[in-house]
């Protein structure tokens, strides 16, 4: 993007062939490491993801991946410890949304994170947040460290893209 | 109540007509006790009615598995019936609709147990 113009209410527009006008927001939570907390993630994403124009099966996929991500941060991240939070940000740009999941735990080892696709782990009855994340979601990158996991999910606007064939209703 | 559940018998074989969310926490353990007093009562030929649960999460989907593998290793069978789209999605993209046996006509479900 060339030049990026923002006005004094935080709109951003992005010259080009579709015009994109968003505000320019982030917003973030420090949750419980429970159950509600991950209840609570997935219907702000919905909402978030609804109020920012996302069609329906995006929003669906934007919530599930909020849903499996803080699953992960509360259950194998902090293990449901109650002196343990579970961080919760979303910040959205003309061409994205960007939400940022961080737990306490001692961070993931992703080398052991099976194929949940491969035909010995199909009848497993867990490993499949992660895969699911992905399919949904345009990025996700995981960052784990000894003080915990940063999990970051993009979404991209589809009229913010190149050529903006799809422009977001 | 995030997930309602309610059985009934026809011909033989037991159709528990789920409603709601099966997601972590609630929904997957309301699946879990429905699937295992089954069982437990000698009810062994069992579809699982999800018409009406609009929403699966991963947890939810690994209670699917574990109620199939759970009956398929107690001699049993379980089938699922009339599946959302929403639902369909998860199970192609997981490679789990060719591990489930998938109906979408509930005699015909009834028809299929031997």
């Amino acid at each position: 993007v060339a030049a990026v113009l923002t006005c004094e209410l935080g709109f951003i527009l992005i010259p080009g062939k579709f015009s994109i006008a968003m505000t320019e927001q982030r917003v973030s939570y420090t949750l419980d490491s429970s159950l509600e907390t991950i209840d609570r993630a997935e219907e702000k994403a919905t909402r978030i993801a609804t109020d920012l124009g996302f069609g329906e099966d995006e929003v669906m996929q934007i919530s599930m991946a909020v849903r499996e991500g803080a699953v992960n941060a509360v259950l194998h991240g902090n293990a449901y410890a109650q002196d343990k939070k579970v961080t919760l940000a979303f910040e959205h740009t003309a061409s994205e949304l960007i939400i940022t999941i961080r737990d306490q735990g001692s961070g993931i080892d992703l080398s052991k994170i099976p194929n949940p696709l491969a035909p010995e782990n199909l009848l497993k009855t867990s490993g499949r947040g992660i895969f699911l994340m992905r399919s949904f979601m345009d990025v996700v990158e995981i960052r784990p460290s000894k003080t915990g996991t940063e999990l970051k999910l993009i979404k991209h606007v589809h009229g913010a893209t190149a050529g903006g064939e799809e422009a977001s209703q | 109540v995030t997930m309602k559940v309610g059985t009934r018998q026809v011909d033989g074989v037991t159709l528990v007509d789920c409603s709601g969310r099966i997601t972590l926490g609630e929904g997957s353990v309301i699946l879990r006790d429905t699937v295992r007093d089954l069982l437990g009562k000698g009810n062994k030929k069992i579809v699982l009615n999800l018409a009406d649960v609009n929403y699966i999460d991963s947890s939810g989907i690994g209670e699917l598995v574990s109620a199939f593998t759970t009956t398929k290793n107690q001699g049993g069978e379980l089938k699922l019936l009339n599946l959302t789209k929403k639902v369909n999605d998860l199970l192609q993209i997981t490679k789990l609709y060719t591990v489930f046996d998938v109906k979408d006509d509930e005699a015909a479900a009834v028809k299929s147990f031997k």
